[in-house]
């Protein structure tokens, strides 16, 4: 029977990674490299003049590249890396928008075994600093218009040896460090020599935040190929004739898991549309490209949901076969809606940065529970546990911890520099993941929420931590306490409690002026949506604020215990 | 509104823009050129644009009037705050 028949219950069946490896044409101890399998396994396999890119940017810009031309970009980018003096284990940041460079660039650092750290490019320079200085990043790609942001923390980071531009014009000054590069100007490079890596080689180092503590580096391998390989396949069903659109950024893990090798090593085509959200640009890109495959989040899928039905019926999306979602919980009204607008659902998928590929699913063809996360991926054992005991639960419709058997293969292999909070994600065998839910009678699991107070907002992770230490750098600002708030479209979004330093006067101007030093500092998405002066903050009788408190003001929830708070 | 105190809000506006959103100094923008497709000012900083507004012209622009389409330009910014203003 053909692949796409098959059940969820026909791949539980004897699941072993090895099918993946098999098709991968992989064996034990052999060389794995991502990059080469992502572009020249392709063109080996007779795919080299097959769309690998249709882009689309600013302006209007439009360019598609072959996979014969991504070989070439990712070995043309990977000898001028290396012709540098950068070298395997290397970190490799890239810090640009989503333009063609930035997905060359990821082959052509994997092929010379150097580590890529891709950075959201909305970071502010104080984000920025300290995911490169925890990395000891050696090299950074970027583009222009971001490169204040790195010529501002440059004298902070020893280890930063290049600055290569992407967009170099001739007639400005290249500043310290900084060199030029121009893919479309290079000679393409068409024979490299791949670096041998193997399955533990490391691969790509995505930045996670948590609740206290800087963020943290989180380390993957060329073997995640294995898992990525798969579950693109089986979860997100691409077939050889798909037009794939991920539209995650690969600043995030999900943008490079999915948006790039995922995809790329199936030898898909696929999109990047790189411009601000508006309903009627999506819609028309789907239209042009006659998408069928689409993998969004549901912040996303509620922003469309909010700018309305009507402006649907101008596009022809009869392309769309298939939808996916990630990042936050899907709600079932948003699945309900993908029903009856696009005649078929979101199916939900639920996985981490730390576990680098999909783990829980709506399978396709398997029943859809709207709001449901779905099953284990096969070959995952995933359980709730109970929080104090660490066992599992057994009895259904109880919330636990969500926790995983490791190992599977694209598991991380560390948190960079950081062993202690390594070990703090396994207990009694499980890997947790920081997240609530039950499951069902019939194995769905239903996703609760945080086990901790990490802000989830449009399925990006923002530490509170890091915002509460940022505000306090502004002046006025004397003590802070940072939780979230509901949000119809973002689930939910920052929200900061301040008291104001002797001399300061609470006033709207000095909450804008507080918002945009959070965003350029931090990100936009860590920027608080809203301020609330406070004459004190509430306080355990230690001294420690009790942030617990005002998250349950926000969410109108039952304050709790509040014996310890602090008295006048 | 009087021509003269359209353009300065115009210039206002786009000021702001200019001097809190762009990051490549080379960059210029226009009243037309659009803010929120083109990645200019993202969703969630939107929102800082949105208590600029609303400090600045001491109005109050309801959450469904504060689209990504309406902001997407200094001209359709301006446009919607002068709803506001009346």
């Amino acid at each position: 029977m053909p692949d796409i028949f098959s059940t969820y219950e026909e791949r539980l069946k004897d699941f072993d990674w090895s099918i993946s490896a098999n098709e991968l044409e992989y064996r034990e101890g052999q060389i794995i490299n991502i990059g080469w399998y992502c572009s020249d396994r392709i063109c080996l396999k007779g795919k080299a003049d097959k769309i690998a890119l249709f882009y689309e940017g600013f302006g209007g810009i439009e360019k598609k590249y072959t996979y014969n031309d991504i070989r070439l970009a990712g070995n043309t980018i990977g000898t001028f890396l290396r012709n540098l003096g950068i070298k395997n284990e290397d970190r490799v940041c890239l810090f640009m928008d989503r333009i063609p460079e930035l997905y060359f660039s990821f082959l052509g650092i994997l092929k010379i075994g150097a580590i890529v750290q891709p950075l959201f490019s909305a970071f502010g320079d104080e984000s920025l600093f300290v995911r490169l200085e925890n990395a000891q990043t050696r090299a950074i790609i970027t583009q222009r218009k971001h490169l204040s942001k790195v010529r501002k923390i440059l004298d902070r980071l020893p280890h930063l040896e290049f600055i290569i531009l992407v967009d170099h014009v001739k007639t400005k000054p290249l500043g310290n460090k900084e060199v030029a590069f121009s893919l479309e100007e290079s000679q393409p490079v068409e024979i490299m020599e791949v670096f041998p890596t193997f399955a533990e080689s490391p691969s790509v180092l995505h930045y996670t935040s948590g609740t206290t503590g800087q963020p943290k580096g989180v380390k993957h391998v060329h073997y995640s190929i294995i898992s990525q390989y798969l579950t693109s396949k089986w979860v997100l069903d691409l077939r050889d004739e798909d037009i794939y659109w991920c539209t995650a950024d690969p600043g995030w893990v999900t943008g490079t898991s999915y948006g790039i090798i995922g995809p790329w090593s199936l030898g898909i085509t696929q999109c990047v549309l790189d411009t601000g959200f508006s309903a009627h640009a999506w819609y028309r890109f789907i239209e042009k490209y006659r998408i069928t495959m689409w993998y969004s989040a549901p912040t996303a899928i509620r922003s469309l949901m909010k700018a309305g039905n009507e402006i649907i019926k101008d596009y022809d999306l009869s392309s769309l076969r298939h939808l996916a979602s990630v990042g936050e919980p899907l709600n079932s009204e948003a699945v309900i809606w993908s029903e009856k607008i696009f005649g078929k659902p979101f199916l939900d998928t639920f996985w981490q940065t730390e576990t680098g590929s999909i783990m829980i699913t709506n399978f396709p063809g398997m029943k859809v529970k709207p709001g449901s996360m779905g099953k284990p991926f096969p070959g995952i054992i995933g359980v709730v546990l109970d929080p104090k005991t660490y066992q599992p639960i057994t009895e259904s419709g109880k919330i636990g911890l969500i926790a995983f058997k490791p190992d599977w293969p694209s598991m991380m292999r560390s948190y960079w520099n950081n062993e202690e909070k390594y070990e703090e994600k396994f207990v009694n065998g499980w890997y947790l993941s920081g997240d609530k839910a039950s499951i069902d009678v019939e194995g769905y699991f239903w996703f609760v929420g945080r086990d901790d107070d990490v802000i989830n907002t449009a399925g990006h992770l923002v530490s509170p931590f890091e915002v509460e230490s940022a505000l306090l750098e502004h002046p006025a600002v004397g003590e802070s306490a940072v939780t979230s708030k509901p949000d119809e479209v973002n689930m939910e979004v920052v929200k900061a409690f301040i008291t104001l330093k002797p001399g300061f006067t609470a006033s709207p101007d000095l909450e804008l002026e507080i918002m945009n030093f959070i965003r350029k500092k931090l990100s936009p998405l860590a920027m608080p949506q809203d301020i609330e002066y406070m004459e004190k903050l509430p306080k355990t009788r230690s001294g420690k604020i009790m942030r617990r408190l005002l998250h349950a003001k926000e969410w109108g929830e039952d304050i709790g215990d509040i014996s310890t708070l602090e008295n006048d | 509104m009087e021509e003269k105190n359209l353009q300065e809000m115009k210039d206002l506006v786009l000021n702001y823009v200019i001097n809190e959103y762009l990051e490549d100094e080379d960059e210029t923008i226009t009243y037309d050129t659009p803010l929120i497709s083109s990645g200019y000012v993202d969703s969630f900083s939107m929102v800082s644009l949105l208590v600029f507004l609303e400090n600045k012209f001491k109005i109050k622009i309801p959450p469904s009037k504060a689209t990504p389409e309406a902001f997407d330009s200094v001209n359709n910014i301006v446009t919607l705050v002068n709803i506001f203003l009346k």
